[in-house]
């Protein structure tokens, strides 16, 4: 069972502010998803854990050294900038 | 916890000796496999230290949409080498897991590390303490190191921060002790001897900035603990551990209860300050990372391990084997690769117990003294010097001038021996000399004659003045005492 705490405690972790009317609806939809969910448990399975659905393994890359994006290129989308690097919020 | 009860407030503030007993220590030490070429998940370089800010990133470190990480295999190879040298289990399959967390330095809000599935559990190594220590190691695993952020001012004050994402995606891996440490100065020996396995298996530079960070957790017997965030030196491990330390102790003779906290150390002001941060780690909501599949590394492990170096422990003992040397200085020798590779080469062309006393003791001494590495000493130097001091042309004396010379100012041992006038001057000009300063000095002589021994070191001060240092003072004790 979710609380209006436990949607608080996400929306902080996830850095989202939200409105009194969002933490009730978000409480009710959380709620009803997590229902949902339970219908798995009415399934009964002796199947191994599966860990990716494609069923691949061991796709790897060389350990070589391509060329990067120019730093201006890198910045291009960054709301505020200061010495060639991204200015971001205090955030602890 | 209740408040400490008078003896053992009396305990605590009196027993100096003993203040360390009941200190926890548990490490989660960040290094960088920077001997790699390339990141963990794309293709920029790890060569970024002398790179401008946000240089050496692409879509993939920068977190952009649409950008799908692929693995480096050598990176996987690199983290099997170091699991297996720290005598873990190596995992049959392991899997990436997305750690979900919102900080400026992390791109993508999640960093690709790993949980369930790591790369290596259960390993341990020895460390030399007050005797031989086992620090077990609980797992080791791979991540992405996340960027660089730089606070303007201090962390606690600054307002904002400038991101350079140069690190962001460069291979890390993350050892994990269990609390078997007591003692910071425990804590720094461990690092010692990872940094030095690391360094054997050449999948690390400790010398690079930035390229080991360790995170403590430290706790008095039976109080809560804290975990210190972000230690990035050697030093600053132990003297965060230090201060923490007092810090608890204090709290506790104080009757006031230790938080479990995150704090920060600033390295600055040597001191830790709490973070206040609420994440637990069920906050961080670690599920599969869906753009990795998971690799079976299994069937890799015989080949890595046939592959592996000698490590320290096992250097040491061969050296001690080998060239007959004392455990002593084969200790310090293999302390550093480099360093026993230099004292291999050198004692095979000259005797190995003075190549041994005069690298580990005389050489070593001189380069920590100047803070600076056995690069900067050519092994062929040293097999010239020892040469010249076996086949007594030079004195121990002119021996470490020649070294000093060398480090100080450049330059080859034989043409500073001629420069410097350090050549071993011959028996018969010391015999000369000695019968001179017998005929100058009367007084001395009678002196020395009615029992003054002070008179003796008088008189051998006046030959060596004479010979300008350069005799060999044994000969001219030798010689005085036959003429006196």
């Amino acid at each position: 069972m979710i609380t209006k705490k436990d949607v608080e405690h996400i929306g902080w972790l996830a850095r989202i502010e939200l409105t009194e009317e969002e933490k009730e609806k978000f409480t009710k939809q959380l709620n009803s998803i997590l229902d949902y969910f339970e219908k798995l448990d009415e399934i009964e399975t002796d199947a191994a854990p599966m860990h990716h659905v494609f069923g691949l393994t061991n796709v790897f890359r060389d350990d070589v050294a391509k060329k990067s994006m120019s730093q201006e290129d890198a910045l291009q989308n960054a709301p505020k900038k200061e010495k060639g690097c991204f200015k971001g919020p205090r955030i602890v | 916890m209740k408040p400490q009860s008078y003896e053992l407030h009396m305990l605590l503030s009196e027993t100096p000796g003993d203040e360390m007993k009941d200190v926890i220590i548990g490490l989660e030490v960040h290094v960088q496999l920077n001997k790699l070429r390339s990141k963990l998940f794309c293709s920029c370089s790890t060569q970024y230290h002398d790179s401008e800010p946000n240089m050496c990133t692409c879509p993939v470190c920068l977190g952009l949409p649409g950008a799908l990480p692929v693995i480096n295999e050598k990176a996987v190879d690199s983290a099997i080498k170091v699991a297996l040298a720290l005598n873990c289990n190596i995992e049959e399959q392991i899997m990436f897991y997305r750690k979900n967390y919102y900080y400026p330095d992390l791109v993508k809000g999640f960093q690709i590390s790993q949980y369930d599935y790591p790369i290596a559990m259960d390993g341990k190594i020895s460390i030399e303490a007050d005797g031989e220590r086992e620090i077990r190691i609980k797992r080791v695993h791979m991540e992405e190191d996340p960027g660089r952020l730089i606070h303007v001012g201090t962390i606690d004050r600054s307002r904002y921060s400038l991101i350079d994402y140069n690190r962001s995606g460069v291979a890390l891996l993350e050892v994990v002790t269990e609390p078997d440490l007591r003692t910071p100065k425990e804590a720094r020996l461990f690092l010692n001897k990872l940094r030095n396995i690391l360094e054997y298996l050449d999948v690390f530079d400790g010398s690079l900035e930035g390229s080991l960070r360790v995170d403590a957790n430290i706790s008095l017997a039976g109080g809560a603990r804290a975990e210190i965030k972000n230690i990035s030196s050697y030093k600053g491990v132990e003297k965060a551990l230090l201060f923490e330390t007092v810090r608890q102790k204090n709290l506790v003779r104080r009757g006031i209860r230790v938080a479990q906290e995150t704090r920060h150390y600033d390295e600055v002001r040597g001191i830790t300050i709490s973070l206040r941060t609420k994440e637990e780690e069920k906050d961080y909501r670690y599920f599969p990372e869906p753009d990795l599949v998971p690799l079976r590394i299994g069937d890799r492990v015989d080949d890595i391990k046939r592959a592996l170096p000698e490590l320290p422990d096992a250097k040491r003992q061969r050296l001690v084997k080998q060239y007959d040397i004392s455990d002593h200085h084969a200790k310090v020798l293999t302390s550093e690769l480099k360093l026993a590779n230099f004292f291999e080469r050198v004692a095979t062309k000259v005797d190995a117990n003075l190549s041994a006393t005069w690298i580990a003791d005389v050489l070593k001494g001189e380069l920590n003294y100047r803070g600076i590495g056995i690069d900067a000493f050519s092994p062929e130097h040293m097999i010239q010097i020892l040469q010249m001091l076996k086949n007594d042309k030079i004195t121990e004396k002119g021996a470490v001038q020649v070294i000093r010379t060398i480090l100080d100012e450049g330059g080859a041992p034989p043409e500073i021996v001629k420069r410097k006038g350090l050549l071993k001057i011959e028996e018969s000009i010391i015999t000369r000399a000695v019968a001179e300063v017998i005929k100058e000095n009367p007084a001395a002589v009678k002196d020395y004659h009615d029992g003054k021994n002070e008179a003796l070191h008088f008189l051998m001060g006046q030959v060596m003045k004479k010979t300008h240092g350069r005799a060999d003072p044994s000969m001219v004790s030798k010689l005085l005492k036959e003429k006196l």
